[in-house]
């Protein structure tokens, strides 16, 4: 069996927000403009959240980016009346469009708040329609949506191994955020392979789930706590609120596997 | 039979021209309008139009379907245990208290509908047979809700039909022309013999003593839409009887506010008399301390265990943005109230209306309490957020009480609104060689459709001089 999953590094994280855009492109995410995202209402699968530990100048800048965990055991899953939002055979927390109503239970229950709503219906104003993507289909008015882990190039790649007669390989599914980001900070596979690179990252004394007290045994790993060698020293250590960073600095053993992760051809 | 008992009954079932009825039904009636052409204006212009946002996803339309759903324990709730444990000042409360139930029911029932992004598509929740064989997820509470409301409302409408019967037979016998036709219809042929009396009141029995269980479940599952998450601050054990307590808080406070002015605009006073208050405002009471208790708990747990999360709602609620209407909450319904109604001259008609009134906006805030806080302080601090309700969403919230009063107003004007056979049962009950006990079903059969004669008999005569 295969399950999908992502290690994000978020000590790679520069927060240039090249991945935010990417995903937006690949995924025809509605663009909200600019009154609508001060709502609260932008639309992004993907969000860098940014954090300030310290105060100026002994402050240190954090990025975290946020997607769907795509949890094994999903708390948006159940309580949808309509099964709208429903577990893959492979892992994949799916979305049928078709058949979401509009409760937004899912997007309560998300204890990580990905689940994104569209409020109206989306408009492409020429030259903007040109740019759909053909593979990903358009959302209406009233349908939940988020991160899918890019499953039209999942399934391109399954197609892609199909007809050249071979099994997927590592590496051959890049998504949106992956592929556009300069950091190397994701890195996507099939995380029941113990060969491939996020099963290996995911062993990492820096990996973490996010909220993962919780239970909701998420697909996203995070790698985190790194020793930045000055911004983050070990006066201000015990000051700091993730328990992964307060680890003593590990001497990196995902490094090269981190780095290998990024020398994947395109 | 006393002259004045017979032309007082009559005032029950003869439905007088009030100029401040047409006045209230038409005012309502614009409120109905308004409600429904803010909904038309959401479904025009999408889901959108509303305040919402990530991540406060859930408003004033899930606060106001818990609301009415409370408002509907007043009656089937009250009424059946009054009914089942046979106390005898029941009878002039029952049906005005029924009738809230069902329209309550009826308006609070369309909120999960319009609080849909895509409401058209309400029916994928409902198990309807299709090609393609999608079923609802019945893990979800979402797909209870519908099921629980759904029999609630069946068993209300029939709790409140049984009883309306013989009342409808009356009318029938003295009205002529359309009127006629119409309760002709609704009386179902009611002919008040011995049989047809045994059956209603088999049948009433049963549905009170059905009802009831039915009525604490509905709220308990809307308590579990909220209690099933992950959310902090909802996932709670106490949600059950804290919402079905509250609903019946909210419940006595509607029914108490709509026999006031019952008792004042109609003219009521001989039956919904002072003792007729004052029992139910000791009932009031004791869900004031219930109230209180339950929400004591519900906050004190929460502070003392100090959960990151569940901290910052709760101080969201205590001192933070949400405090305003918390403390309001907090005064109108537990220190108004208990200030108010231990003492004897508290509970009375209008102080009992007015303390009504502050229990249905507490009630309400209560709700919108539970909703907004929690979602707008999500786990991840990052995306934190707050939330304005739009136009459409107050105007459909004010517009919702319109729908209710309307439906309400033209009821009373299709039906007696207390019931009069019972009370005319009662009477005898009092004045009678008491016949309770004496025989079996069918001298109780006999007695009441005696009773059922008297007024359909006193009606008549009276509709003459009255028409």
């Amino acid at each position: 069996m295969t399950r999908w999953g992502m290690v994000v590094d978020v000590d790679r994280c520069t927060g240039c927000d090249a991945c935010v855009v990417a995903c937006q492109e690949e995924n025809n995410v509605q663009i909200v403009g600019e009154s609508e995202a001060a709502n609260g209402r932008a639309m992004h699968w993907l969000r860098i959240e940014r954090y300030v530990e310290g105060e100026f100048p002994d402050a240190r800048v954090t990025f975290r980016p946020v997607l769907c965990q795509h949890c094994g055991e999903a708390p948006c899953e159940p309580v949808c009346p309509v099964y709208a939002t429903y577990h893959t055979p492979d892992g994949l927390n799916a979305m049928v469009y078709a058949r979401c109503v509009g409760t937004r239970y899912c997007a309560n229950n998300c204890p990580y708040t990905v689940r994104t709503f569209n409020w109206f219906d989306p408009e492409w104003p020429a030259p903007l329609d040109r740019q759909l993507n053909p593979d990903v289909s358009p959302r209406v008015s009233g349908v939940m949506e988020k991160c899918t882990f890019c499953v039209q190039r999942i399934q391109g790649a399954e197609r892609a191994a199909d007809a050249a007669g071979r099994e997927v390989a590592d590496g051959d599914i890049r998504p949106a955020c992956a592929a556009a980001c300069p950091a190397q900070v994701f890195t996507f596979g099939d995380l029941e392979d113990p060969e491939s690179r996020v099963s290996r990252l995911a062993k990492s004394p820096r990996a973490h789930h996010l909220l993962g007290d919780l239970g909701t045994q998420p697909g996203v790993i995070y790698l985190e706590g790194a020793d930045w060698g000055g911004n983050a020293g070990d006066g201000e250590a015990g000051d700091e609120t993730e328990p992964a960073t307060t680890e003593p600095s590990t001497t990196e053993p995902a490094a090269p596997a981190t780095a290998a992760a990024g020398e994947t051809s395109p | 039979m006393a002259g004045s008992g017979d032309r007082a009954r009559e005032r029950l079932a003869l439905n007088r021209f009030r100029p401040w009825l047409v006045v209230a039904t038409l005012a309502s009636g614009a409120l109905t309008l308004l409600f429904f052409y803010a909904w038309g204006y959401q479904l025009w212009n999408g889901i959108g139009v509303v305040g919402m946002n990530r991540p406060v996803s859930w408003g004033i339309y899930e606060s106001t379907f818990v609301f009415w759903i409370g408002i509907s324990h007043a009656g089937t709730l009250i009424s059946a245990i009054l009914r089942v444990t046979g106390a005898e000042w029941r009878r002039p409360v029952t049906r005005c208290a029924e009738a809230i139930t069902v329209f309550a029911l009826c308006v609070g029932g369309l909120f999960p509908i319009l609080h849909l992004g895509r409401a058209w598509k309400v029916y994928y929740v409902m198990p309807l047979p299709n090609s393609r064989g999608l079923w609802p997820n019945y893990r979800s509470p979402l797909a209870w809700d519908s099921v629980a409301i759904s029999a609630y409302l069946i068993g209300s409408i029939l709790y409140l039909g049984l009883p309306l019967l013989p009342d409808l037979a009356i009318l029938r016998d003295r009205a002529s022309g359309w009127r006629k036709r119409f309760w002709t219809l609704t009386a179902l042929g009611w002919s008040g013999t011995a049989q047809q009396w045994r059956s209603l009141e088999a049948g009433i029995k049963v549905m009170a003593i059905v009802i009831i269980p039915l009525a604490v479940s509905v709220h308990t599952i809307v308590s579990w839409d909220f209690a099933m998450t992950l959310v902090p601050m909802w996932n709670s054990t106490i949600f059950g009887p804290y919402f079905v307590v509250g609903a019946i808080y909210s419940g006595i406070a509607a029914l108490l506010v709509a026999m006031a002015l019952l008792r004042f605009g109609l003219k009521l006073g001989d039956w919904l008399t002072d003792s007729v208050f004052s029992k139910l405002a000791l009932l009031f009471l004791v869900m004031t301390m219930a109230w209180g208790y339950f929400t004591f708990s519900e906050h004190l747990t929460a502070w003392y265990a100090n959960e990151v999360a569940e901290a910052r709602v709760l101080w969201t609620r205590l001192t933070g943005a949400a405090a305003p209407p918390f403390w309001t909450m907090v005064v109108l319904n537990f220190v108004v109230p208990m200030l108010v109604l231990p003492f004897r001259r508290g509970r009375r008609p209008v102080p009992l209306c007015l303390v009504g009134i502050g229990v249905l906006i507490g009630m309400w805030l209560e709700r919108i309490l539970i909703v907004v806080p929690s979602l707008a302080t999500p786990r991840l601090a990052y995306t934190v957020g707050s939330y304005t309700p739009s136009w459409v969403e107050l105007s459909i919230l004010a517009g919702s009480a319109g729908l209710f009063l309307f439906l309400y107003l033209v009821f009373m004007q299709a039906a007696p609104i207390l019931s009069v056979w019972e009370i005319a049962e009662g009477e005898r009950h009092e004045a009678g060689p008491s016949p309770v006990g004496a025989g079996g079903a069918s001298s109780a059969g006999a007695r009441t459709a005696g009773a059922r004669r008297d007024a359909g008999h006193d009606v008549g005569a009276a509709a003459t001089g009255g028409a």
